[in-house]
């Protein structure tokens, strides 16, 4: 802000209002991202209202005083590499990847957050320009929820990516040692906002840095893989707050708007996931869920009792009622458009085919959807959980492939488990229930499935793709 | 002054948010978070000021244009992976 008798090309009350003009279209957009028929229209305003956003924003008297060509040719560079590894991105990137991707996004999101606060700091620190405590604050929530947005994502994202393990990871005194890191920072944080010395502050905010990059990483260790559909809402919503702690750093409103609404979607996905596995908040990031073995696992009475593809083939055949039940299993597998052609093979044959979707399945909201959209099953095919335990009860044949925790009846009947009291998809319910297995272990969170035990239940070892091609020769030759 | 009108904003944002995106069917919900997290990226109008406007300190210029890199990423990738997505969602809908 230069109070001084500059001559603007564009004056600051007009670059305001059409950040006003882009905040209506950001409330607009996510309104219409919410609903089906509106979304990809959404999506498009919400872009429309960014690109105004940054057009604008090149305006601003602050660069257009400090711009020489260099500059220019800095931000323009700067753009054209983000758009481009952006785009290639986008474009190549598999559907089954999907969750790594949005992991990936949201920590990029974190750290150029962090990055606009330090260098805001770093620049007061050169002009000599005391910035007051609210902006202090503002400096350090930033770095704060940037850096744990940033590590947190990539830990995430390592996991979903299968480049280290998805279990979660526990170690004695975990707790203990993170809440020290998580304390070390809160009293770095105000002693940041309150030390007057810039030298001293500036040592401060790097410890703080380095602080909540450690805490990111930290707090996502103990998280296992079944659990990163909570993760991942959690960590958008925080690229969110970001953005908008960002925003009172510049004292600009488009970001505290855009990065609020951002947050609060985070939110309420978030809440939506917890409440699909009954579990709060607290315990899906604290407990180290999945991560201990024994201990109120139950025993499971009866035997696994498999089934070849031969017979598979002859049950599905005089079935009038198909449901599918996928997980996170189809998407290692990548067997969404197997299973498509299976569901059409089926309904030729007669059979009415549903797909039963839990709300958690797989490893971001909305998971499962996205593979079996990408395969074109028709949307109203797909069912959520109420209405799939309705149609469970007459169903005649239930395929689970690659589910687990959530066709698990433990969680309805064992009081016991673990995953006691998480509404499940009622796959026991099917006259038959055929369960698409790579081997005999037990689900992300160490749990052995009873419903693998049921009379009523057969397994069908083998990796889900190769069996449901099978099936489908099968169905081809006849 | 200007602290208080920005919490003022903060706070109404924040309540406007929980109201519009109380109820989304399942369907949306990777799309919403991806879409979303592509608005998250509005972080590069701080990156462009960052890079642009600290003449005289190279550091900070660097730090702002790297901001520029991420959240520039974020948005293009975020906004072009979402209409990917409802393109699929688009094409049952004609079936």
């Amino acid at each position: 802000m230069a109070p001084q008798t500059t001559h603007y090309l564009v004056s600051p009350a007009l670059i305001n209002f059409v950040y006003i003009i882009c905040s209506v279209l950001f409330i607009i957009g996510i309104k219409m991202l919410g609903k089906a028929q509106t979304a990809r229209k959404g999506n498009i305003i919400s872009a429309v209202a960014m690109f105004l956003a940054v057009v604008i924003t090149l305006f601003d008297q602050k660069i257009l005083d400090a711009a020489d060509p260099l500059t220019w040719a800095i931000l323009g560079g700067s753009v054209l590499l983000g758009a481009l590894i952006g785009l290639f991105a986008a474009k190549t990137v598999k559907m089954t990847s999907m969750p790594e991707m949005v992991a990936l996004l949201n920590g990029f999101g974190g750290l150029a957050s962090l990055f606009v606060a330090w260098s805001e700091y770093h620049y007061n620190m050169v002009e000599g320009y005391h910035p007051e405590y609210f902006g202090k604050s503002a400096i350090i929530a930033t770095i704060l929820i940037g850096g744990i947005t940033f590590t947190g994502s990539i830990y995430a994202w390592g996991k979903l990516s299968g480049k280290i393990s998805g279990k979660a990871q526990v170690y004695s005194g975990q707790k203990m040692v993170n809440a020290a890191i998580a304390i070390a920072l809160l009293a770095c944080s105000v002693a940041f906002v309150v030390i007057g010395d810039f030298h001293t502050a500036y040592i401060l905010m790097i410890a703080g840095i380095a602080l909540s990059l450690l805490l990111g990483f930290a707090a996502v260790m103990p998280i296992g893989g079944g659990d990163m559909p909570v993760v991942i809402s959690l960590l958008n919503s925080l690229s969110g707050m970001a953005a908008s702690a960002a925003g009172f750093v510049i004292s600009n409103n488009v970001l505290i708007v855009a990065g609020c609404l951002v947050g609060a979607s985070g939110v309420i996905l978030t809440i939506i996931m917890c409440k699909s596995m009954n579990r709060t908040l607290g315990n899906v990031l604290f407990s180290g869920f999945g991560a201990k073995a024994g201990g109120g696992q139950g025993t499971v009475d009866g035997e696994m009792k498999p089934m070849n593809i031969e017979d598979a083939y002859y049950v599905l055949e005089a079935a009038q009622s198909v449901v599918f039940i996928p997980g996170y299993g189809m998407a290692v597998a990548q067997a969404q458009h197997t299973v498509k052609e299976l569901a059409e093979l089926l309904e030729n044959n007669g059979a009415e085919v549903n797909f039963a979707i839990h709300p958690v399945a797989g490893r971001m909201p909305g998971h499962m959807n996205v593979l079996l959209a990408e395969a074109d099953v028709p949307y109203e095919q797909l069912k959520e959980m109420e209405e799939a335990n309705r149609i469970l009860e007459t169903a005649d044949v239930a395929i689970v492939i690659g589910a687990n925790d959530v066709v698990n009846p433990a969680a309805a009947e064992d009081k016991s488990s673990p995953i006691y009291g998480m509404p499940i998809i009622e796959a026991f319910k099917a006259k038959t229930v055929l369960a698409l297995k790579r081997g005999k272990g037990a689900g992300f969170s160490g749990l052995e499935n009873s419903l693998f035990f049921r009379p009523n239940t057969r397994m069908v070892y083998g990796d889900a793709k190769a069996t449901i091609n099978e099936l489908v020769g099968k169905f081809k030759e006849s | 002054m200007e602290t208080i009108l920005l919490l003022f904003i903060f706070t109404l944002a924040a309540f406007l948010g929980f109201e519009l995106i109380s109820k989304v069917p399942s369907q949306l919900h990777t799309p919403l978070m991806s879409g979303s997290n592509a608005i998250s990226g509005i972080t590069i109008v701080g990156a462009l000021i960052a890079a642009g406007g600290t003449a005289g300190s190279w550091f900070a210029t660097g730090l702002g244009a790297a901001a520029i890199v991420l959240a520039t990423i974020n948005v293009v990738g975020g906004y072009m992976v979402t209409d990917r997505m409802l393109a699929m969602f688009k094409k049952k809908g004609g079936k």
